[in-house]
């Protein structure tokens, strides 16, 4: 996305984010107060349940796994120019992916076999639910933001049909797959701490964390470091030079969108590996519009997609202790504030960027700062 | 099957796509100027909450319809702000309408009512009875057709019958007058438009306060007629379902009723259809049936089934640019 | 003289809309004559400037009523950006504009349609999803109601379509429309509207000669009626044909203005191109070898509309020598670059490059031409050339990340692409020195040299440049030169397009004058005179 040239580079890519988080925040805390809280207190005992005890810290990281999945996602189709909001379909039948492979495999196979198919099967189904918008953007023209919104819903409803008609145990009300074996399940990270001989408390975190943080790293070099990712980003910035340059367009939204739904459809990992150890329902939940939130604040790129994922981990289980302990709180206000992100970090950014540019360069002749030579406009040939 | 069936089919097919209807036909406008809508959902979700809330405290269908179009019309013109005067991506803007509408009506709700997000049941005053349920009783003693015709046509309350004609008048208002030639114009070539001495910004404008009244319009419908109070997540994909139709009915009014009937009929068949086996196919799965909506519209899209040709400008922020 | 026009006007009329065409004539001309003058349009010392560059300095501009004025000049002229203020769609820095002797403010095209002007563009600001009755009717509706409108709007078309002879089928779609139809109609939006004064701009360069033809049989017709027409063009057979007066630019600025009786196209052409042309070059001798690196053969490529862009085209490139291409831009030269260097298909023709031949089926693209040898620095640096915002290092790779000493299996060896992007700014004087930095921060001159060290390193056989020196530096310029002289000097086949006549001139060995897309002269560089390049470049003198 790119902002107003007006601005520096620093502030565009760190300063920027910020104030509308800032702007975001205040706005919440606005709706916050207006409806009889104090957003003070409420934000104290979000920071408190988030971060203030190791407890919490793990919920808090386990919700940054699944979004660190999402963001990527969103990332990567934004860098090879397109919008990704199939996320929330792609984490599902990623999901699904995952369960299945589990449910049919794991009673047999060991868990050192089992655990990368159910990756793989989860990514290849993520793949593929996104690969299929991908091609009919590329060859058929259709819009790949209507297809994919259309494929969330499609997605939703294949998971009710096959859990509630074939993979629910006969006789059971709750509309949950029978328990995979131990062989599909990801170790819990207490469990796994304790190999090491540190005690961590009992949380949904999991071991799939590890796995996040390589697929961040992943992204990474393949997008900075492979031609692959060259191609990508010379396609999402310039298609005419990347035309000129031989660059096959198609190919690359096909790709990029393969890629993006591959890592959406590894929430899996995490929320059915990891977490439930068997198919249910409810797993994604929003999380892959929360990954837009993420890649937005995130600038799309890895690392900032880790830290944006944190402070949604935090929202959410800062959020989740609220409404706890807060009366006439309930987790929604966290939905609310993840809008109010998309809203300025996304939409109104330029509504803000030229206020933020107007405030730096009034500050900067105010407070005789530095000058600074903006070597944007001027220079262009 | 007998008449009855058919009758009660028809009644659910309309009460069904009233939502969908209105909501198609603000996507409509909007998207005829140019400007794309992915937050119908959200609009209608907060224009729900809006006329549940205000229709429980104050007792008034009028205030609670005023409430909902005026909610949903300042969600549409802050998506104008970001979007037509200045250049803020359309879809990202309509997908934090969307999730802003989500969160803040159950903080609202549980905030002012108290009661897990929901608002509480508006009085049988404030809710939108059927019109001439006299008439409809009346007809169903006509031979043969009597069923049909009295409790599938005439039994239905005025927001059905408003949506129906609001679709010759949209038609109308798109095709026969002055503003709706601008606006179609506009969606095609703002540049045009613009040299020909006409302000493009007002245009979407307008175009988008239209928008907001009739998702106001599908949310009040929600609660002050199908089912008498708001609760968390009401419109459960219906705005989605609404801009399907819009599109599989090529941007179209009169396409994109049948389109938003298709849609209603196929989602009052799902649920008798259930444990139905038909010949040669078997159990129909309802997912299936609720699923088909969406499939169609990416068999459309992709070109199968006819093309849609979307507004060429549609999606696309206008700069003057020289 | 108002007796005279009535009467004219009223011969052509249904009885009804005699009155009134009558009074709106009597209205203009009135206006004209209160004041006693018959100029329709007077600017004085207009400025416009963009950035750096002044697209007009201090030009003044006397257009006579009720006469076709032609504004002549090339590519950058200025004559755009002139009656882009003219219509209101810039506002001038400085100067003042009088429209029939009045003091005229522009601020808009709303302002402009209500002084009487009309402008008809290059590219057609039309709706294809309406009739054409609705295209000229959109922003002048005369009701609400689109059926009211319809019937006045198309009693007042119908009148004027009798009046001035365009004909366009109203009901049909513009999408379906041929092109002369919608120039038609975008001349009959304007007359609609009440313009007195037409701006057309290079409106014959999508029509075939029939229409063009047609089109002048209108214009003349609407000067006996009293509108004043000014014609944007470059080409000087049309202006000699058609127009009263012809004001010549130049570098934003007013060259020459005569009346058509004093004027002559080798005199235009000459004042179009300049006088500053030095001929003779810096170098002696060059000798071209007989060795041809690429032949093309019957070359037609056809843009998007259809419109025939290279007519046939034959070229061969001799290894050892730099081959300017002349002519004003638009006559097909970019084609002619994108054609070969792979970017667009051909509809026909045959290519040989590197011992291997295309034809129009299976035609080269832009990989296979750099595996061939071929390198391409493209006209359009922002779109084309490089990537705005990669850092320098990953533009200064385009088009070559697959070479084996940029990566290897798919891994970017990036520490030698920083290197070899660190050499190339030492070798071609890249300022700042930054491979980190922005491609967009660079200025003109160093992202020019930029893609040079980047084209000229792979020490290509065929070389296509274009425009090597636009918006580029004083200082860089003649180390370009120099560099293509090099190359040209190891053995590679140089093409070079400009739009300045100079720089080819400066440059080639041979140079090749392209009109309307075809080749309409080819000549050794010591063959080459002033006028007689000028008259190529206009079409004459073949």
């Amino acid at each position: 996305m790119n902002t107003s040239h007006a601005l520096p580079r620093w502030a565009d890519l760190v300063l920027l984010p910020i104030v509308c988080l800032g702007v975001a925040l205040l706005v919440a805390a606005a709706v916050v107060a207006m409806v009889g809280q104090n957003p003070a207190e409420v934000i104290a005992v979000l920071i408190q349940g988030a971060f203030g005890s190791a407890r919490g810290l793990s919920y808090t990281l386990y919700y940054t796994t699944t979004f660190i999945f999402t963001g990527l996602a969103v990332a990567v189709a934004f860098h090879g120019g397109l919008f990704n909001i199939g996320g929330e379909g792609q984490a599902i039948m990623g999901g699904l992916g995952t369960g299945l492979v589990a449910l049919w495999f794991s009673a047999t196979l060991p868990a050192w076999v089992m655990l990368p198919l159910m990756l793989l099967a989860g990514a290849l189904f993520g793949l593929v639910w996104a690969a299929v918008p991908a091609y009919l953007q590329a060859y058929r023209g259709s819009h790949v933001v209507i297809t994919t919104i259309m494929f969330n819903f499609i997605a939703s409803t294949l998971l009710v049909y096959l859990l509630v008609n074939h993979l629910r145990p006969a006789g059971t009300m709750s509309v949950e797959s029978v328990a995979f074996s131990e062989s599909a399940k990801l170790p819990n990270m207490r469990t796994a701490m304790a190999w090491v001989g540190i005690d961590w408390p009992a949380s949904p975190l999991n071991v799939s964390l590890f796995l996040a943080l390589l697929a961040a790293l992943a992204v990474y070099l393949y997008l900075w470091r492979t031609r692959g990712g060259y191609h990508l980003r010379a396609v999402g910035s310039s298609p005419g030079a990347a035309e000129y340059a031989g660059i096959n367009s198609r190919h690359q939204i096909v790709i990029g969108m393969s890629i993006s739904g591959a890592l959406a459809g590894m929430v899996g990992m995490n929320e059915i590996a990891g977490v439930n150890g068997r198919l249910l329902l409810e797993f994604v939940s929003g999380a892959g519009f929360t990954g837009i939130a993420v890649a937005l604040m995130g600038r799309n790129h890895p690392f900032g997609i880790i830290l944006a994922s944190i402070l949604f981990g935090a929202l959410f289980q800062g959020g989740a202790e609220v409404a706890f302990e807060v009366r006439g709180f309930s987790r929604d206000m966290v939905i609310m504030l993840q809008g109010f992100i998309v809203l300025f970090s996304g939409a109104m950014v330029y509504v803000i960027a030229p206020r933020l540019a107007w405030l730096l360069a009034f500050s900067n002749r105010v407070f005789h700062l530095r000058t600074q030579t903006p070597k944007s406009g001027a220079a262009h040939g | 099957m007998d008449e009855a069936l058919w009758g009660a089919l028809l009644a659910s097919t309309l009460r069904v796509s009233t939502p969908l209807i209105f909501c198609a036909l603000a996507g409509l406008m909007s998207e005829r100027s140019g400007v794309v809508d992915i937050g119908l959902e959200g609009k209608m979700l907060f224009a729900a909450f809006a006329a549940g809330a205000t229709g429980a405290v104050y007792g008034s269908t009028t205030a609670a319809l005023l409430a909902a179009m005026a909610v949903a019309v300042a969600l549409s013109l802050m998506h104008g702000l970001a979007c037509v005067s200045h250049r803020g991506d359309q879809v990202v803007s309509g997908v934090a309408i969307n999730i802003i509408a989500a969160g803040m009506t159950v903080v609202l709700g549980i905030a002012w009512f108290a009661q897990g997000g929901q608002t509480p049941p508006v009085s049988a005053q404030v809710r939108i009875q059927p019109l001439f349920p006299e008439i409809a009783a009346a007809a169903q003693g006509i031979p043969i057709v009597g069923r049909f015709v009295g409790d599938g046509l005439l039994s239905h309350n005025a927001m059905v019958y408003l949506a129906l004609t609001l679709v010759p008048s949209i038609w109308w208002l798109l095709f026969r007058t002055r503003f709706g030639l601008r606006l179609r114009a506009v969606g095609e070539n703002p540049q045009m438009v613009d040299a020909a001495g006409v302000s493009v910004t007002r245009l979407r404008y307008t175009a988008l306060a239209l928008n907001g009244m009739l998702c106001g319009l599908a949310g009040s419908y929600l609660v002050l007629a199908q089912s008498a109070s708001f609760s968390a997540n009401m419109t459960a994909g219906r705005g989605f379902m609404a801009l399907a139709a819009l599109i599989f009915g090529r941007w179209h009014p009169v396409n994109a009723l049948w389109a938003c009937l298709l849609f209603g009929f196929l989602d009052a068949m799902a649920i008798r259809l259930q444990g139905v086996h038909l010949p040669g196919i078997g159990e129909v799965p309802v997912q299936a049936i609720q699923a088909l909506p969406y499939i169609l519209t990416v068999v459309l899209l992709a070109g199968f089934i006819g093309k849609a040709v979307a507004p060429q400008a549609l999606g696309k922020p206008y700069l003057k640019e020289r | 003289m108002i007796q005279a026009h009535g009467a004219s006007l009223c011969c052509g009329l249904l009885h009804g809309d005699c009155q009134v065409f009558e009074e709106s004539i009597l209205s203009v001309v009135s206006g004209a004559s209160f004041n006693g003058a018959t100029v329709a349009v007077r600017m004085t010392g207009i400025n416009k400037r963009f950035g750096a560059v002044a697209a007009n300095a201090d030009v003044d501009l006397c257009v006579q009523a009720a006469t076709v004025h032609g504004i002549v000049g090339e590519n950058g002229a200025g004559k755009s950006t002139l009656m882009s203020v003219l219509y209101g769609f810039y506002q001038a820095d400085s100067g003042a504009i009088e429209v029939f002797g009045h003091p005229a403010t522009i601020r808009n095209a709303d302002d402009a349609i209500a002084q009487g002007i009309g402008m008809v563009h290059q590219h057609f600001m039309l709706v294809d999803t309406l009739t054409a009755l609705e295209n000229v009717m959109l922003g002048a509706e005369p009701h609400w109601l689109l059926q009211r409108a319809d019937q006045q709007v198309r009693a007042k078309l119908e009148t004027l379509m009798q009046a001035t002879g365009l004909h366009v089928k109203l009901d049909v779609l513009v999408a379906d429309l041929p092109v002369g139809d919608r120039q038609r109609l975008e001349i009959l939006k304007t007359l609609y509207r009440g313009a007195k004064i037409l701006i057309l701009d290079e409106p014959t360069a999508v029509l075939t000669p029939q229409e063009t033809e047609q089109l002048f049989e209108v214009l003349r017709l609407l000067r006996k009626q009293g509108t004043t027409v000014i014609l944007i063009t470059h080409k000087l057979k049309e202006v000699m044909r058609l127009c009263d007066h012809v004001t010549v630019m130049r570098a934003g600025r007013v060259v020459e203005e005569v009346p058509i009786a004093q004027a002559s196209i080798e005199g235009l052409a000459e004042a179009m191109v300049g006088r500053k042309v030095h001929i003779g070059r810096v170098d002696g001798d060059a000798r071209p070898t007989e060795n041809v690196l690429l032949q093309a053969n019957g070359v037609i490529v056809r843009d998007a509309m259809n419109v025939v862009r290279l007519a046939g085209l034959n070229l061969a490139l001799r290894a050892g020598e730099i081959v300017g291409v002349a002519g004003v831009s638009g006559n097909g030269q970019s084609e002619l670059l994108d054609v070969l260097s792979g970017l667009i298909q051909p509809t026909e023709g045959h290519l040989s490059l590197g011992g291997r031949d295309f034809d129009a089926a299976s035609w080269l693209d832009p990989q296979t031409a750099r595996e061939l040898g071929l390198a391409h620095v493209p006209e359009d640096r922002h779109a084309r050339a490089l990537v705005m915002e990669f850092a320098a290092w990953e533009s200064a790779a385009l088009g070559y990340d697959g070479l084996p000493e940029y990566s290897t299996l798919g891994w970017l060896a990036q520490d030698h692409m920083r290197q070899a992007t660190a050499d190339m700014m030492e070798r071609f004087d890249v300022r700042p020195r930054d491979v980190e930095l922005a491609s967009s921060k660079f200025s003109g001159g160093n992202q020019q040299k930029l893609v040079l060290a980047r084209e000229l390193g792979q020490m290509p056989k065929v070389l296509l440049v274009g425009q090597p020196t636009r918006g580029v530096d004083i200082g860089a310029i003649e180390f370009i030169y120099s560099q293509l002289r090099a190359m040209r000097d190891a053995g590679c086949a140089v093409l070079v397009v400009s739009s300045e006549l100079d720089e080819i001139l400066a440059l080639s060995d041979r140079v090749i004058v392209m009109n309307q897309g075809r080749v309409t002269g080819e000549l050794a560089i010591g063959e080459c005179t002033e006028s007689g390049l000028g008259m190529l470049m206009v079409g004459e003198g073949e």
